[in-house]
């Protein structure tokens, strides 16, 4: 669709971020070197190298973690709730003073689009502080009776806590924010490909004077983790990420005394129905899987669509569709991004691949994809069935798969067929109808007429193979008291 | 003519009694307040710089209806804004005029003559503007009169109590009869803009289906506000009229034109307009014939940015005429 109206590029300058051209970990309130062997971080847009970081082997981590228990031991624990919330109130407010060094640098290092990490990202970050900060004086409220304990909370220890590459900054914030809320250190490693915002953080750690050993970070591959996690030094691990690598978590803290939160992959269903306001429901949609290049664990990558509805639904996707923008991640007009990793990009291409030979029907609009970096057109494939890999193995890319329904009990049993069951989507204008699917929908999170919106107060996790325990909201206490 | 008049077949079924055409409006999907208002939002972020800026600042210059609609207008005044229309930046002869003059019905000769073969259109308010609180045979008196004086357009009111209150037949006749009277003794016919006052129709739902009505109907365009009530037109309502218009062609082949009318005072208001004509309806409606501004003190906003793209400064209000 050709438009005399061109959008001249309007990219944010990345100047007001500064990157260090090498990184140690964050260990007891210092940059240390590490003992692994250093890795880079590149641009996924432009494969550029942005910077050399440490990797952490066995003795940095157990480092890490004695550092955590002597700050837990000594000072973090022991500090009154109130008093550690003004550490909290503290980190949020520099959060959002640097929030546009934080959003660039986001862009730069994970391809996601500068909008979102300025509009969605960075400030739900700074929101989960503020909001955890509130309840660090109030913990006896979350719980009042909770069999056992009383009224008087305690935390767990130290927290080794592993995330992902798809929200790096706000998964470190998920993880963080109720730890050190609850009186908890942690060690957090972020993922290989994604690590500079996490050593941003470890700066506004310093710059909010928090007290040593109360975060550390260490970054580094699967070897790094599993060190992390393993260590006997550890109460708690919390993980987000695939469920390959939770299963492996799950194994390797079986039979030890640490309680254990992850929160895995999810294959969504977002169920429009035929009285759905379709306008917003393909905006739904879009922002369902092509939000974040579709690298979301609760993406909603299984449309479901009523067959009466259908055709005309889809006539309007593909045509919304033809007015994303795919490219420079720093660009405020961009609407997707670049795909993480190599690695990503081959595991997108290889299912879709699939999803063709096995007679789905593919479609992509026109669009240019730069020459250099990770890229993948936002794609549809219609005629999905049950049965087809797409439809039940997670992409974790901008890919949709669109399955049709007919009744009400027919879309609630293909939604839930499925091992997973972090989200769902239910477009419909009829409010018992809403009541009653979330009832019956096996997913953490039931969106009704919206989908992919987050917010501190609300709780997120899984059922079945997407995962155990909650995040965000008062149920996000429980993972760090007992 | 020939569009309007298939159209009108087209929805023969639809439109033939108040049950029928009930059933289509309320029949057509709902619109979610949230989801829209958030649609909406998101394209006002689009960062729309240089070359595509220059563009747009034209563009929105060409599609300004430029409007008084006072009860202190004079010849004099209608005179003074006629020229403006015509010659918007006299310092800057590559300025392009503005699309056409908006004025009551008595004012419509003086702005004729002022604007004479210049190109810039003349549109008058008819049908008892603004609340429409009058017969039908008032209202298209009032219409004829416009029409006669020389109208190139008319700017009618809805009567907002019969769409309340469920009258939907009793809307659509008025805007076919008023449509009637647009036309001209050499078989021509004045453009019809359909004036909703969504201020007053208040939820979006109400707009979609006025929307509908005043397409099947044969309005030329559809326009939000009158300028006398507030809220007039705001990013959301025009973003699920710009919907209309699209799923209308979609299934008519005719195109309709979208006014949003009062409020857009700023140049930045004024292309996130345009970003969302462009994604919503389609590059298509990138056109005077096609898309308005109803405004007044939103063409100086305009020129004012537009020397500044232009010359690199950012001069005062005094550089730039008054009307």
């Amino acid at each position: 669709m050709g438009s005399p109206f061109e959008y001249a590029p309007a990219p944010e300058s990345r100047s007001i971020v500064d990157i260090k051209p090498s990184y140690g970990l964050f260990v007891n309130g210092e940059f240390v070197d590490g003992h692994g062997k250093s890795f880079k971080t590149i641009s996924p847009a432009t494969e550029e190298v942005l910077a050399e970081v440490a990797e952490a082997d066995e003795a940095d981590v157990d480092a890490a973690v004695k550092a955590a228990r002597k700050a837990y031991d000594k000072v973090w624990s022991k500090m009154p709730g109130r008093e550690r919330a003004k550490y909290l109130y503290r980190i949020a407010r520099i959060i959002q003073e640097r929030s546009r060094e934080l959003a660039v640098l986001e862009s730069l290092d994970n391809g996601k689009p500068i909008k979102e990490s300025r509009d969605v990202d960075v400030p739900i970050v700074a929101a989960h502080f503020f909001y955890y900060a509130g309840w660090a004086d109030k913990l006896a409220y979350a719980m009042p009776h909770s069999a056992g304990r009383g009224s008087d909370p305690q935390p767990l220890g130290v927290a080794a806590q592993v995330i992902p590459w798809n929200f790096p900054l706000l998964m470190l914030a998920w993880k963080i924010a109720p730890a050190l809320a609850c009186g908890n250190t942690v060690v957090l490693k972020p993922a290989e490909t994604t690590p500079l915002t996490a050593l941003l953080f470890a700066e506004i750690c310093q710059q909010a004077d928090l007290p040593p050993g109360v975060v550390n970070i260490v970054t580094g591959a699967g070897g790094t983790g599993q060190a992390l996690v393993s260590h006997p030094g550890v109460d708690k691990v919390a993980f987000t990420g695939s469920t390959e690598v939770g299963k492996a978590i799950a194994r390797a803290v079986a039979g030890t005394d640490k309680k254990v939160t992850l929160e895995l992959g999810g294959k969504a269903a977002n169920i429009v129905f035929d009285d759905a306001p379709l306008n917003q429901a393909v905006e739904g949609i879009v922002n369902g899987i092509f939000f974040n290049q579709g690298h979301v664990c609760c993406a909603g990558s299984r449309l479901l669509v009523q067959e009466s509805v259908a055709e005309e639904l889809l006539a309007k996707l593909k045509r919304r569709m033809s007015t994303l923008r795919v490219g420079d991640p720093l660009d405020k007009n961009t609407d997707i991004g670049a795909i993480n990793s190599a690695e990503q990009l081959a595991r997108i291409r290889e299912l879709s691949d699939i999803g063709e030979a096995e007679g789905a029907g593919r479609w992509s609009p026109e669009c240019e994809l730069p020459q250099h970096g990770f890229w993948f057109p936002p794609t549809l494939f219609t005629g999905v069935s049950q049965a087809h890999r797409i439809a039940r193995e997670e992409i974790f890319g901008p890919v949709l798969s669109v399955l049709t329904f007919r009744t009400p009990s027919e879309a609630v049993e293909k939604a839930n067929n499925t091992p997973y069951g972090l989200s769902a989507g239910v477009w419909t204008e009829k409010g018992s109808r809403i009541l009653s699917m979330a009832n019956q929908l096996r997913a953490g999170v039931v969106w009704a007429n919206t989908f992919n919106k987050f917010d501190p107060t609300s709780p997120f996790g899984g059922f079945k193979e997407s995962g155990y325990g909650r995040e965000g909201g008062r149920h996000g206490l429980e993972a760090y008291l007992r | 003519m020939t569009a309007t008049a298939s159209n009108l077949d087209l929805y023969a079924e639809v439109t033939r009694s108040e049950a029928s055409l009930r059933r289509f409006l309320h029949g057509l999907p709902g619109v979610d307040q949230v989801g829209a208002d958030a649609r909406a939002a998101g394209l006002g972020t689009r960062s729309i710089k240089t070359s595509a800026k220059v563009y747009a600042l034209d563009l929105a210059i060409r599609m300004v209806d430029l409007t008084t609609l006072e009860g202190q207008d004079t010849p004099g005044k209608v005179r003074a804004l006629a020229s403006k229309a015509m010659r918007p930046d006299p310092a800057d002869p590559s300025c392009p005029q503005v699309a056409a003059v908006c004025v009551y019905p008595d004012m419509v000769a003086t702005a004729k003559e002022t604007l004479d073969s210049s190109g810039v259109h003349v549109a008058a308010v008819a049908t008892a503007f603004p609340s429409g609180r009058a017969a039908l045979d008032i209202k298209l008196a009032d219409t004829r009169d416009a029409v006669e004086a020389g109208a190139d357009e008319i700017d009618m009111v809805i009567d907002r109590g019969a769409f309340l209150s469920g009258r939907y037949q009793q809307v659509f006749d008025e805007i076919v009869a008023v449509k009637q009277a647009c036309a001209r003794s050499n078989g021509e016919s004045a453009h019809l803009k359909v004036i909703f006052e969504t201020g007053e129709l208040q939820t979006y739902d109400n707009v979609r289906r006025a929307s509908w009505l005043a397409m099947m109907a044969g309005a030329d365009f559809i326009k939000t506000s009158t300028g006398k009530v507030q809220p007039a037109a705001t990013l959301p309502v025009t973003l699920i009229m710009l919907e209309a218009v699209r799923d209308f062609r979609e299934q008519t082949g005719t195109m309709i034109g979208v006014k949003p009318a009062g409020g857009i005072r700023t140049a930045k208001d004024a292309i996130k307009y345009l970003v969302m004509v462009n994604e919503i309806a389609g590059p298509d409606w990138l056109d005077p014939d096609w898309f308005r501004f109803g405004a007044s003190t939103l063409l100086n906003e305009l020129l004012m940015q537009r020397t500044k793209m232009t010359t690199g400064r950012y001069s005062g209000p005094d550089y730039f005429t008054l009307d």
